[in-house]
């Protein structure tokens, strides 16, 4: 983690607000690969909120680093703070840069499909792609004409309020061997983007997705920490993660997004169900493991190694 | 600090030597007095002063004479240096990452000026000043990857990352401990470990695939790990067997003090920024039985591993012929006392 001051503040779209950091005396910051995340760090009154956001800037220049942010009303306060509370000047918490969402660098070409917010690591790719000489397609699907960001020369933006809904069938059955695809949007969009491309017999290794998950709030659980000796309580809009952290119980992450697979834990005992939400466990794994970032328990304990 | 290289040699005459102060700074890699696998990983984040660990790409008394073997190597072989065509990218990573760090840990040696994409790469030692345009292979005399891994000590491996994998998709491997770069080029991590004994079983490579692939670029890590060689050879390859492989066969009581050295790899693991490729350097250091008994802590400790090293092993590491002879040999610096933990000399 390191100390940067936010130094512009704007907004993109009714609801997405650009927001730019650098080093607090104009040091050069790390180089990253378009598709990288970092984790900003807000102190919300009590509360310590961590959100992994898509780094939106050149990943060469090292002046800065910025990031988009679309307002949830309905989420967990972390986009409703950086919008209202976050003003320029202020030094805030980042992390260093993390790639879960990299381009394949063996693909003859790379289809880039956004919907809405999932815009973000694009913005950065196509600089890459760009700088590098490969050839590229971006599409952005979004509801309406509210949702439009400023996008790169040559994206084709499709707007399903005014009848340019995205002709996923046609995009997807018109690109060359060696095409790459990479889906970032709503679990919704990203199923229906990988379903179509899987039914026209795209290989899987060529499919690419990014969701990044908000810990689903739920009913408060009990779970006993059995290497720490400690038993707590998960709040109903705190994760597994966040109450092990507020208890001084350390566990590693990286993604907090049910991605990455830094936090996984081995379960030893559960008198009741987990709800994992990740995309990181496999189906064998979930008898035996959780992932703290976003998953939940229903029950009477769950006891886990930490 | 001044550093002066020697004039030596790593095949023919094997002329190559360790001063007093390069054998204190061995990294001798046993902590305790057992050995068997396991992913010792720590983080890469600098170490004891004069120690191997101290910078982040160890330059020392061989350099100039490495970098003349891999010279005569590659010579012979061209393919000991490949990148596969996706690798570039993570080429001019590597050769940033090199440039940056030397110039900063050792500005004695080596300069690096930007000028944007202008950079002038002076390398005093090996007597070069280049000025090229970063990104443009054209203006560099090799591949960057090459170019960049002519002047550094250790063999690279440049990894990609895909498809929950990693790829030996591009390497400068001219001192490796018997494997082939042109047998594994494009091979994944399973693949190109499928030879090691027993790690598969114990879980090893899962672990070690999953920590790899978290490395992070403010995260460098890195692990010892080591095997034994008769004469001082750098070049102990597959393609090269027949040349080194019956010197095996050459050891007596008499001569083994001075012809048994033991192996040991620095292994470092680098998250390349640019590509998101993964560069995992391999740094060997030779150290001859002899000047391993200088200190007496080392040689008890070595003798104990070696005397207990399980058969399948030392087949592996490619030494169960004269595990015998060098278990006599040791056995004479081993009174039986107890041995301090950790690496470093009492």
């Amino acid at each position: 983690m390191q100390s940067l001051k936010l130094t512009r503040k704007e907004p993109l779209s009714p609801r997405i607000t650009r927001f730019r950091f650098e080093h607090p005396e104009g040091a050069p910051l790390p180089i990253f690969a378009g598709g990288a995340h970092v984790m900003v760090q807000m102190q919300d009154g009590a509360v310590l909120r961590r959100n992994a956001y898509s780094l939106i800037s050149d990943p060469a220049d090292r002046s800065g680093y910025e990031i988009a942010v679309q307002r949830e009303d309905q989420g967990r306060g972390g986009s409703r703070w950086m919008h209202e509370q976050a003003q320029p000047g202020m030094v805030m918490t980042i992390g260093a840069p993390v790639n879960l969402f990299a381009l394949n660098l063996t693909a003859k070409r790379h289809l880039l499909i956004a919907g809405g917010v999932g815009i973000t690591p694009f913005l950065a790719q196509v600089r890459d792609l760009g700088r590098i000489g490969a050839p590229y397609e971006l599409h952005h699907a979004i509801r309406s004409a509210a949702e439009a960001v400023p996008l790169p020369d040559g994206a084709r933006l499709h707007v399903s309020d005014q009848g340019s809904r995205m002709d996923l069938d046609a995009i997807l059955s018109g690109q060359p061997l060696g095409t790459h695809l990479y889906v970032c949007g709503s679990d919704r969009m990203i199923r229906a983007v990988l379903d179509a491309a899987r039914g026209l017999g795209w290989p899987a290794d060529a499919l690419h997705s990014e969701e990044f998950l908000a810990p689903a709030p739920g009913e408060p659980f009990a779970v006993h920490c059995a290497r720490s000796h400690k038993t707590l309580t998960v709040g109903a809009h705190q994760s597994l993660l966040e109450a092990l952290e507020a208890a001084g119980i350390d566990a590693p992450w990286l993604c907090r997004g049910g991605a990455c697979g830094q936090c996984e834990t081995d379960v030893i005992a559960c008198d009741g169900t987990i709800d994992h939400h990740d995309h990181w466990l496999d189906p064998d794994e979930q008898a035996h493991k959780i992932m703290p970032c976003v998953s939940r328990f229903r029950g009477q304990l769950l006891t886990i190694d930490r | 600090m001044t550093l002066t290289f020697n004039k030596e040699s790593f095949r023919g005459d094997y002329s190559y030597h360790n001063s007093p102060a390069a054998i204190r700074r061995f990294p001798f890699p046993f902590d305790r007095d057992e050995y068997m696998y396991s992913v010792n990983m720590e983080p890469h984040k600098g170490g004891r002063d004069g120690s191997v660990f101290q910078r982040r790409f160890d330059v020392d008394e061989h350099y100039v004479a490495e970098m003349e073997d891999r010279a005569i190597t590659l010579a012979r072989d061209p393919m000991r240096c490949q990148s596969l065509p996706h690798m570039r990218l993570a080429g001019w990573d590597l050769l940033e990452l090199i440039m940056v760090s030397k110039s900063e840990d050792y500005p004695d040696l080596f300069q690096l000026t930007r000028d944007g994409d202008r950079w002038r790469w002076v390398n005093k030692p090996l007597g070069i000043d280049d000025t090229f345009t970063f990104l443009d292979d054209a203006t560099l005399p090799h591949g960057p990857m090459e170019y960049i891994t002519r002047q550094t000590q250790g063999d690279f491996a440049v990894l990609d990352q895909r498809e929950g994998n990693l790829w030996m998709d591009a390497g400068m491997i001219t001192s490796q401990a018997d494997w082939s770069l042109d047998f594994d080029i494009g091979m994944n991590f399973f693949e190109w470990h499928a030879p090691v004994p027993r790690a598969a079983e114990m879980g090893i490579f899962q672990r070690a695939l999953k920590f790899l692939m978290n490395v992070q670029v403010d995260t460098p890590a890195r692990r010892l790990n080591w095997t034994m060689t008769v004469n001082p050879r750098l070049d102990t390859s597959p393609e090269t067997y027949p040349e080194w492989g019956p010197e095996k066969r050459s050891l007596t009581p008499d001569n083994i003090g001075e012809k048994q050295y033991l192996r040991v790899e620095l292994q470092t693991f680098w998250r390349l920024p640019r590509s998101n490729g993964l560069a995992f350097p391999i740094r060997c250091y030779l150290c001859s039985l002899q000047d391993i008994v200088t200190v007496p802590k080392w040689g008890r400790r070595l003798h104990r591993v070696i005397r207990d090293l399980p058969d399948d092993l030392a087949t592996y590491k490619g030494f169960l012929v004269n595990k015998p002879l060098i278990v006599d040999y040791l056995a004479r610096f081993d009174d039986g006392a107890p041995t301090s933990p950790g690496i470093w000399p009492d």
